[in-house]
């Protein structure tokens, strides 16, 4: 049997949910390699879009940024930032908006703002970057995270980007047009929001992993489904492809520096 | 029409105590070195405005430049944290920090809004988002037509925009292509504009995907090459991905970055062209 690490299931994992989208817009880091990924592996043409303007970038490397040259150079329109998020992502063009997080709640609710007092926080994170307005005006909203108590906390001190807000009804009342998180996959599992409470359960777990694992690496009471599904193993297609782009990208850089 | 001088020049000139400065770039075309030389003249109280604040922004706060950071997202790109802009908001070092947090459409929209003469923009945005209650520059306005409420944002109108470019003629006409970011809207809602160029040219070939600012809305063009390092200038200078690696540990402490600073910056002298040495 091959072997694998657990961050290569949660890449591989995510770039299997990215099946059949048209257009992806892309956070830089793990939904950016998913997304990447997704491009090897389906065939079909998915179309990712850049933040920095990148429309259509077909990197062949990984870019540590999202304003890469490369994504630039392979892009099929650049376009300037105002417009990619007023014309491309506002407008409902997106299919599937592919986000990572600092913290995320039970109704996959994200900071990326602070934590502990706003004003003067103990810790001060990144902020809000495009996060806000890909939650509210993508299709679909996927999340990637590794998982443990650290992210998944009970209560979030500061909401960034909306998920699900206090819970069922939410997006609608706040007027938010995408569907909001269908899908958060980590390094352990995967969970769905529940379609009437709109809360986070744990549907899939990946081989090897229990489900008191994925509860105990959670910072609430996590609901899980009646029948957890063991995640199919990465196939030999799935991990060469990851690894040659991981290889890939690590030549590039090395041979660059 | 823009005068062709040096960057000590032009910052000495333009840039004041007090001030709102924009040093605009989206990872590409990143004013680096208009930076330092402001950070060499040491101006104070500034209002920094940028949508991705990086290293430059994280070694200005460092340096005591600033008051007020308004922005979309801070961190190093693919590295981590901003280990001098969180040490000034955590800890008030070397001065506090007040910051202005918006989401990237949010801050588009806000430049977008001042290079048209407006005072605020609208956009569908952060609904249920905690930033709303934090800024006092995000608010709702109802649709004239339709009832409907939506996101109001104020204009951003920098005294100062900054920004890095591959080249310009030599009346001042400044060229860029490749990612262009924000940095048209960033110009045209300042009230002075300093940018630096790879080079000076007697011609502007035409690029696809191309921009051109024409002379008469630039204040100032100094020639800075490589005036966007570690950030590169597409078709002159390639991305320095280990110097956005590297400057995770210089950053880390307060002696190792003040040490940095003081010989790469504070005691580096522009030559002839522009460059630091």
């Amino acid at each position: 049997m091959i072997e694998w690490t657990a961050d290569e299931m949660m890449t591989v994992a995510s770039a299997r949910t990215l099946a059949g989208a048209r257009t992806c817009f892309v956070g830089i880091g793990l939904p950016s390699t998913a997304a990447n990924l997704a491009r090897k592996i389906h065939e079909t043409g998915l179309v990712l879009i850049y933040e920095s303007g990148t429309i259509g970038a077909k990197p062949s490397i990984l870019p540590l940024s999202i304003g890469d040259g490369e994504l630039a150079e392979t892009a099929d329109s650049v376009v300037p930032v105002p417009e990619i998020f007023n014309y491309w992502l506002q407008s409902g063009r997106c299919d599937v908006g592919f986000l990572g997080a600092a913290q995320v709640d039970r109704f996959a609710n994200i900071n990326t703002t602070t934590i502990g007092r706003a004003r003067q926080p103990d810790l001060r994170l990144p902020g809000a970057g495009g996060a806000p307005e890909i939650a509210a005006h993508a299709g679909k909203v996927l999340i990637t995270v590794r998982h443990s108590k650290r992210v998944f906390v009970d209560r979030l001190g500061f909401v960034t980007s909306v998920g699900f807000g206090t819970g069922a009804g939410d997006r609608e009342r706040l007027g938010l047009q995408g569907a909001g998180p269908t899908e958060v996959i980590t390094d352990l599992g995967i969970m769905k929001p529940d379609p009437g409470t709109r809360e986070l359960t744990l549907v899939e777990v990946h081989p090897g992993v229990t489900v008191e694992q994925v509860v105990e690496a959670t910072g609430w009471p996590l609901v899980v489904a009646d029948e957890v599904a063991t995640t199919p193993a990465p196939t030999e297609n799935e991990l060469s492809a990851l690894r040659k782009l991981h290889a890939d990208t690590k030549e590039a850089h090395s041979a660059r520096s | 029409m823009a005068e062709i001088t040096s960057l000590r020049e032009a910052v000495n000139e333009l840039v004041h105590d007090g001030d709102t400065v924009s040093l605009e770039g989206f990872t590409h075309l990143i004013p680096t070195l208009a930076g330092h030389e402001i950070i060499r003249q040491e101006r104070r109280d500034l209002t920094l405005v940028r949508m991705t604040p990086d290293l430059v922004y994280d070694q200005m706060i460092g340096m005591g430049v600033a008051r007020k950071l308004v922005f979309s997202w801070g961190g190093n790109p693919g590295v981590g944290s901003l280990h001098r802009f969180r040490d000034a908001v955590e800890n008030g070092w070397p001065t506090p920090l007040e910051v202005d947090e918006h989401s990237h459409a949010g801050m588009a929209n806000r430049y977008v809004a001042g290079a048209s003469n407006l005072p605020f923009a609208v956009l569908r945005g952060y609904q249920g988002s905690g930033l709303v209650a934090e800024s006092e520059t995000i608010s709702t306005v109802t649709c004239p037509f339709t009832g409907e409420e939506l996101a109001a944002v104020a204009a951003v109108n920098p005294d100062v925009t900054v920004i890095h470019a591959q080249r310009a003629d030599r009346q001042g006409n400044v060229q860029l292509w490749g990612i262009l970011g924000v940095q048209k809207e960033a110009v045209l809602a300042a009230k002075r504009v300093i940018i630096t160029v790879e080079e000076i040219v007697d011609e502007l070939e035409p690029r696809p995907g191309g921009l051109v600012l024409p002379e008469w809305v630039v204040t100032a063009v100094a020639p800075v090459p490589g005036g966007a390092h570690p950030s590169y200038a597409a078709g002159y200078t390639t991305r320095d991905n280990s110097f956005y690696s590297d400057w995770d540990a210089i950053s880390r402490d307060r002696d190792t970055f003040t040490e940095w600073m003081d010989e790469h910056v504070l005691d580096a002298e522009l030559d002839s062209k522009g460059a630091a040495r």
